[in-house]
């Protein structure tokens, strides 16, 4: 697969720091690195308190939709290749190409949220509100900061498209986009994890 | 008077130390072979998730299903996130905050005698 790498080194920005690398893109990883310690205390707050419901108690298998979730979680993953070929767009100079992905983005992206939305409304009319038991507040506290994570990526994405209208975008602050990229693919892993283990996991 | 032994010279710092950042991206269509690969990654975990209902052990079902959501992270991580192509330094950040992430909540989870 690397041999298919191609290398853009004349359009890539010089990086005027003393690592030679992007002190931006630095502090994203390092940001993302961060995020984890976030979202791994929330994902294992739910694995501890999941089967903590009593006898009668709404519990994970009452009110899961497996297909609609899995539709949900497929948008998401589909919105990362849209995000990669808004970057590869605009690092080829293609403004208009950059645009019109990034608003893909953002639409797939809205998508996963109002299934969001409609799955929460779904399990609060069958009974599980965020103070019924500790499998509802730990589910609503993760998949909700989750959610709270993509609406941000949304806001930064359109952010992005308007910036790009206005021309204040062009293909030498590609490494922007890049950074917004590297912000939503990471809410894109972070749901790959939720979904494996709250959703699909024996319950 | 100090002596001054000419094999041991001062190293030179007047020039920061460049990192070596290998400019490289992968070709749109690489993405989309990636995609496929998470699309059906996907459709195998969903697949398992409905055969468990025909009497496979959970712990058959566990170990494959975290299996194949390290190979979808690892496929994200390295090729939309480009850290397979980028500077070594952001592939040891983030893996320092997953392993640390991991051996906190792992270390509460079995405080909490949740094994």
């Amino acid at each position: 697969m690397a041999a298919e790498a191609i290398n853009h080194s004349a359009q890539e920005q010089d990086h005027h720091s003393s690592t030679g690398i992007s002190n931006e893109k630095l502090a994203m990883w390092v940001f993302l690195g961060s995020e984890c310690l976030l979202f791994g205390g929330l994902i294992s707050t739910y694995m501890f308190n999941k089967d903590r419901i009593g006898l009668n108690d709404i519990g994970p298998s009452d009110v899961f939709d497996i297909p609609f979730t899995s539709v949900s979680s497929f948008v998401l993953l589909m919105s990362s290749l849209t995000m990669v070929f808004a970057v590869s767009a605009i690092t080829r100079g293609d403004l208009r190409a950059n645009r019109i992905w990034l608003a893909t983005t953002a639409a797939l992206g809205a998508t996963f949220v109002a299934g969001q939305v409609y799955e929460f409304t779904a399990f609060y009319s069958e009974g599980l509100g965020f103070t019924t038991n500790l499998f509802g507040s730990s589910f609503y506290a993760l998949t909700g900061f989750h959610g709270a994570h993509v609406t941000i990526g949304i806001i930064m994405l359109m952010s992005l498209y308007i910036m790009s209208l206005r021309g204040n975008l062009p293909a030498e602050r590609a490494e922007t986009v890049e950074i917004i990229g590297l912000y939503w693919h990471f809410v894109d892993i972070v749901w790959i994890v939720i979904f494996t283990i709250v959703y699909l996991f024996p319950q | 008077m100090a002596i001054v032994d000419p094999e041991i010279t001062e190293p030179d710092i007047s020039e920061p130390e460049i990192i070596n950042v290998e400019h490289a991206h992968p070709t749109d269509w690489l993405y989309v072979k990636v995609a496929i690969a998470l699309a059906l990654l996907t459709a195998l975990e969903v697949f398992t998730y409905f055969e468990s209902v025909h009497g496979w052990s959970d712990t058959v079902l566990i170990v494959m299903l975290v299996a194949m959501m390290l190979v979808k992270f690892f496929l994200v991580v390295a090729f939309f996130m480009h850290l397979k192509f980028d500077a070594p330094i952001f592939w040891r950040l983030f893996v320092f905050g997953v392993v640390l992430a991991m051996a906190i909540y792992m270390l509460m989870l079995t405080a909490f005698r949740y094994w």
